[in-house]
């Protein structure tokens, strides 16, 4: 019998710091949101029937979900082309992207969203007014340099120039190599910046409330400062959803494999 | 099937002039190798004739007609690199239906072609496994699979075989031969490995800074070099710096060598004197020194399997001479034996020397 592997007392120690770190602050706002918001006392389940009931946060959720969406979709529109082409073309150009993809880290959202909001000022209503159009445009900028870099690695992992000469070699053209060959092989790093976008969209105030959007996270904070307890139930509430939509959207980036044909039986 | 013809291409980077015109007519269903050192021009020219790259000056035609300006993927061309190619999000199979996929056809047609082609290379068994799960061999052979599965006009291989084993390296090139002789497919086969480019061409052209040295069957480019570099880059071999002299003569280094290939030539040139080992003959010394013989003492003996090398050195170290002798008779040369060595005088090859005043190095980086 294989002898089963020892793991050192340090690293069990070191272990469960990490994960107290990360869930007691949850627990204690799960103890917090389960208390009455009339007599303080546990533990009743009304503070998250009160948020789930009040439309205003679905209302609110399935705007900030929707406008994460679009967030990741113009933002992998826009990059998955753009690394891919200085990875094959001009790869001398990538510290001047990476530094450029600093920027949006040292521009505060305070001060990037009066500049937004002044050059923005003549364009059409249906996108200045709308957080589809205006919010989102924004939400692209907060993402780049968690978009970039996560592509980055993962453009960083293949071998571009060899695998784009292979597909071409065999007749694709651009747009199949981009799609059936370099897509599938960095995923997970297109996965893993979506999930940081949809984290930052969901959880972005001062934009959308400078804005006057009445997103998800406008919505939380209101709530925070008139009822302490369904607070913490929306905290609770906001982390499964979060969560969820990560799990969502890892199901469907790892999408469907292709059926097994008689040669890989 | 195609035959090729690339006209005076010339590709320069910046200052750096990596083909230097190009000229060469690759008949239909021949093998031609380009092999060369490092720097040479050879993977240059081959991205030429893929359409990777696009030439400073020349013209690439296939089949009559020029592609010069044709993209990559409406050529036809099947590839095998380097590098490992394959698509690392698909099973062998499905790696060699990829050509097929692009190209419309149905997928149970699609399918068997692949199985066809997986069979040809001996990896049916592995159709349905991953590249990560096959061997750098097997993954070769998949891609080998994959560039014929397009039934292309031509075949490009680009060093497809330097990462693998020695003993890999032998046993694909031969089935690389072997399948290209069964589909009759044109071929350009890019190495730097001689042995490899002798072993499986019809033809091979030597290049060396840039341009096609020489051109020829794999036997003429052994035996008759035409120029230095060739007959240095081309197996092992004695380079003898002598001039002429009397009657079918050359003077090495004040020795003088019957050579008859120096009949008929003036007296006083001077010229490359081209040795293979394994017509050298190294014996004990007995006695005194012969006419037209080196005799000296053994500087060097290494061990190669079946023959070993042995290096002939004179007194002063002016004279040279290496020789591949039987491994057996070689343990009787053991360093320092006094030995005599001597060549037949039908067996040397004279180059002129009259206007080459330096001898080429093989490696440009290190000279």
């Amino acid at each position: 019998m294989k002898p089963r592997r020892r793991i050192a007392p340090g690293a069990v120690v070191w272990l469960l710091v990490g994960v107290a770190y990360f869930f007691i602050p949850l627990a204690a706002t799960l103890l917090f949101s389960l208390r009455d918001d009339q007599t303080g006392k546990c533990c009743t389940l009304a503070n998250f029937s009160y948020i789930l009931h009040d439309p205003t946060f679905w209302k609110t959720i399935r705007l900030s979900f929707v406008v994460a969406l679009e967030t990741i979709a113009i933002t992998l529109a826009l990059l998955v082309p753009t690394v891919y082409w200085v990875h094959l073309k001009v790869p001398r150009l990538r510290p001047l992207i990476g530094f450029l993809a600093l920027v949006p880290f040292v521009v505060a959202p305070i001060i990037l969203v009066v500049g937004l909001l002044d050059i923005y000022r003549g364009s059409p209503e249906w996108f200045y007014a709308s957080p589809y159009g205006f919010l989102a445009t924004a939400y692209v900028i907060l993402a780049f340099p968690f978009m970039y870099f996560s592509l980055d690695t993962g453009f960083r992992s293949i071998d571009v120039h060899t695998l784009t000469e292979a597909s071409q070699s065999l007749g694709a053209g651009w747009p199949t190599t981009l799609w059936r060959v370099i897509l599938p092989n960095i995923k997970a790093a297109a996965l893993a910046g979506s999930f940081l976008t949809l984290a930052i969209v969901m959880g972005e105030y001062t934009i959308a409330s400078l804005a006057q959007f009445n997103t998800f996270s406008v919505f939380v904070q209101y709530i925070n400062q008139n009822k302490a307890y369904p607070a913490g139930a929306v905290t609770i509430i906001a982390f499964a959803i979060t969560w969820a939509a990560m799990l969502a959207l890892l199901a469907v980036g790892r999408g469907r494999t292709a059926p097994i044909t008689e040669g890989e039986k | 099937m195609a035959d090729v013809e690339l006209k005076l291409l010339h590709r320069r980077f910046g200052d750096v002039v990596a083909l230097a015109g190009i000229d060469l007519d690759i008949a239909t269903g021949e093998f031609v190798s380009l092999l060369g050192p490092s720097g040479c021009g050879k993977t240059t020219a081959l991205r030429l004739v893929a359409g990777f790259d696009r030439p400073t000056s020349g013209r690439v035609v296939i089949d009559g007609r020029d592609v010069t300006e044709v993209p990559p993927n409406k050529r036809d061309i099947g590839m095998v690199f380097q590098a490992y190619s394959l698509f690392p999000n698909m099973t062998a199979v499905r790696n060699v239906e990829f050509g097929l996929r692009v190209r419309k056809h149905n997928g149970a047609a699609r399918n068997k072609r692949a199985l066809e082609l997986l069979d040809l290379v001996g990896l049916a068994q592995a159709a349905g496994r991953y590249p990560h799960q096959l061997s750098g061999g097997m993954q070769q052979r998949v891609a080998l699979a994959r560039a014929l599965a397009i039934e292309p006009r031509l075949l490009l291989l680009d060093e497809p075989l330097s990462a693998l084993d020695a003993k890999v390296r032998v046993q694909l090139r031969e089935e690389i031969r072997r399948i290209q002789l069964e589909l009759g497919i044109t071929t350009i086969y890019v190495t730097h490995d001689q042995e490899e480019a002798l072993s499986i061409s019809d033809r091979v052209a030597v290049m060396y800074g840039g341009k096609i040295e020489q051109i020829g069957p794999p036997a003429e480019m052994y035996g008759s070099p035409s120029t230095p570099f060739v007959a240095e880059f081309i197996g092992t071999m004695n380079r003898l710096v002598a001039t002429v002299g009397d009657n079918g003569t050359i003077d090495y280094a004040g020795l003088p060598l019957r050579v008859d290939a120096a009949r008929g030539l003036p007296r006083g040139e001077r010229v490359l004197c081209l040795v293979r080992p394994e017509t050298v003959t190294v014996v004990p010394a007995n006695g005194a020194a012969v006419e037209g013989t080196i005799a000296g003492e053994v500087v060097a003996n290494t061990f190669l399997g079946s023959t070993s090398r042995v290096r002939v050195a004179d007194g002063g170290g002016d004279r040279t001479l290496t020789a591949d002798v039987s491994t057996s008779h070689a343990s009787a040369l053991a360093v320092g034996t006094r030995v005599v060595a001597s060549f037949p005088s039908d067996s040397p090859r004279l180059l002129s020397l009259a206007d080459q005043p330096e001898l080429p190095v093989l490696d440009p980086d290190n000279p």
